[in-house]
């Protein structure tokens, strides 16, 4: 019986400096913060993230742990600007920004082991004005000129999803599984992490295969995390915590009150998490937010 | 013609829900309260076929009111962002969204003020406004209408492609670039003076053309007649006041002072 499970800091320890790290998930929805706050906490850094980016890029920039982020996007949603991403861009950190629909086809590129995928997304912006992006030439009879949208190859990839068994068979319950399957198909590294570890029979999986976002063999590393998006939502498991996500903004209007933040929320084991953010009953009793 | 009094923000929806006039079975998408109000006003009244989410994951039968829902809501297709992306490079959506910045070509900025590598300000980054603007119409809503909005020259940094020939060098304009209305506190203006000029199609009762031209960064077109921007019907306001936003989120976006 294949066993892929490990413990947040063993898994994370699997990571090196330098590395090109894909995030999934979607802005405050289904984020691998324990993962993101494990990582938050190791020695590992001068790392290129890739994400649709919440608050795994706000933590990620203010603990030192990005050279360059790759993004369409950095939001809280509700509270739309993500307030230590901004500070971190306000003093230059590197960045390649992409359309959202171009991000998605750069992952497909690297999953598909493609140096670039062609599309005309970018064309009249100043997104192909960055020094990373080329043009290529369709070499049929309409000749037109598209813009060469490079693989976001990865070098690991870190996911958060409801079940898995210890072989990494993974059931992702939400409405909407975004683009986690393409992170997992552009790294060659993937750690996920999942609200319940359970044998295989209790994957249910006859019922719930269109779940199964990615195969078993894709996966490396599987770490049970309850609570494993908190501040962000694991619908329908719990959802989108917006008093923390508050907390989680003003945390950037003083030195002093990030480094309270950190210390009660980041720099604890994630065993201890649950009972920070005041129990897993309060978590599982928030209501959904209606937008 | 209306004898109910209305509000700003009431005659701004009104306006806006004739962007999707003669769109046909498209997803409408109105992004921030007032352009999803608007959209919901056209779906509700003249367009019945649009297709509209819940702004999460879930088409609907009917618009989703924002904010607290009173009846529950009937779900009828599936818009994950990976079908959104599919759909919209069919072309099949007209997306009303609200730049922080727009010039004189309709290139709109989400992304930064001031420069792309140490802004003065970050904002959200480019999103989908890229792809949007080569593959489906859209149209703009800014509350405030002022230079800082309508800005001289460029945008900071051009997220959404206009009709600005320096950028496709000499090559025809995508076939896609299909820019609506812009609508604002001030008036209704598109795209349609010549070479795709920005113009003034009519202005909010008690505006001057002046007023909206002082307040814009570049020059406007003057048509030879600009109309008023119609009052909202009795019809539409009470679509909106009860089925499309009962929670009045609008005069959270807006004061509600009269309009006339």
């Amino acid at each position: 019986m294949l066993n892929k499970t490990a413990s947040l800091e063993d898994a994370i320890a699997t990571l090196r400096d330098g590395m090109r790290i894909g995030i999934g998930g979607w802005a405050t929805r289904r984020k691998p913060m324990a993962l993101v706050r494990a990582l938050a906490r190791s020695s590992i850094k001068d790392l290129t993230v890739h994400a649709y980016g919440g608050p795994d890029i706000g933590i990620l920039a203010a603990c030192g742990k990005i050279k360059k982020l790759v993004f369409p996007f950095v939001s809280l949603d509700h509270y739309p600007l993500e307030p230590h991403f901004r500070a971190a861009r306000q003093t230059g950190l590197q960045v390649l920004e992409l359309d959202e629909g171009m991000f998605h086809w750069g992952l497909r590129a690297a999953a598909m082991q493609l140096p670039f995928l062609p599309t005309r997304v970018g064309i009249g912006t100043d997104i192909i004005k960055q020094p990373e992006l080329r043009m290529v030439k369709s070499p049929y009879d309409d000749g037109e000129e598209l813009v060469a949208m490079p693989a976001l190859k990865l070098d690991a990839a870190l996911l958060h999803c409801h079940r898995s068994d210890a072989a990494g068979n993974v059931l992702t319950l939400s409405p909407d599984p975004f683009f986690d399957e393409l992170f997992a198909r552009a790294a060659d590294h993937v750690i996920v992490s999942c609200e319940k570890l359970v044998p295989t029979a209790d994957l249910n999986m006859r019922e719930n295969a269109r779940f199964n976002f990615v195969e078993r063999s894709q996966i490396k590393v599987v770490v049970e995390a309850p609570l494993g998006a908190h501040p962000t939502s694991a619908n329908p498991d719990y959802q989108i915590d917006l008093a923390h996500l508050k907390q989680y903004v003003d945390s950037a209007s003083s030195p002093e009150a990030w480094a309270a933040y950190r210390a009660a929320f980041i720099d604890i084991p994630h065993a201890d998490y649950a009972a920070a953010i005041g129990g897993r009953e309060k978590i599982e009793a928030i209501p959904a937010v209606i937008y | 013609m209306s004898e109910t009094p209305y509000t700003l923000a009431e005659l701004l929806i009104a306006a806006a829900s004739d962007a999707w006039r003669g769109d046909g079975e498209i997803l409408a998408t109105g992004i921030t309260p007032i352009p999803r109000i608007a959209a919901a006003l056209a779906k509700a009244t003249y367009a019945p076929q649009l297709l509209m989410t819940d702004a999460e994951v879930y088409f609907t039968v009917d618009p989703v009111p924002p904010g607290k829902r009173h009846v529950p809501i009937e779900i009828e297709g599936w818009a994950p962002y990976d079908r959104t992306f599919s759909l919209l490079w069919s072309g099949k959506r007209h997306a009303m969204v609200a730049p922080v910045q727009i010039d004189r070509f309709g290139q709109t900025n989400i992304s930064v003020i001031g420069n792309h590598a140490k802004p003065k300000s970050a904002m959200l980054g480019a999103r989908g406004f890229p792809g949007n603007s080569i593959y489906h119409p859209n149209s703009f809503f800014f509350p405030t209408h002022t230079a800082r909005g309508f800005v001289a020259g460029e945008v900071d940094f051009v997220c959404s492609a206009g009709y600005n020939r320096e950028r496709f060098a000499g090559r025809p304009f995508p076939k896609g670039l299909d820019l609506r209305l812009i609508v604002t506190n001030l008036a209704v203006l598109n795209f349609g003076g010549p070479d795709h000029a920005m113009q003034v199609v009519s202005l909010h009762p008690g505006v001057a053309f002046e007023q909206v031209q002082e307040n814009t960064g570049f020059p406007l077109h003057r048509p030879d007649t600009i109309g008023i921007t119609p009052a909202p019907t009795a019809h539409q306001l009470h679509v909106i006041r009860t089925v499309i936003d009962p929670n009045n989120v609008r005069d959270s976006v807006i004061k509600p002072e009269r309009a006339a």
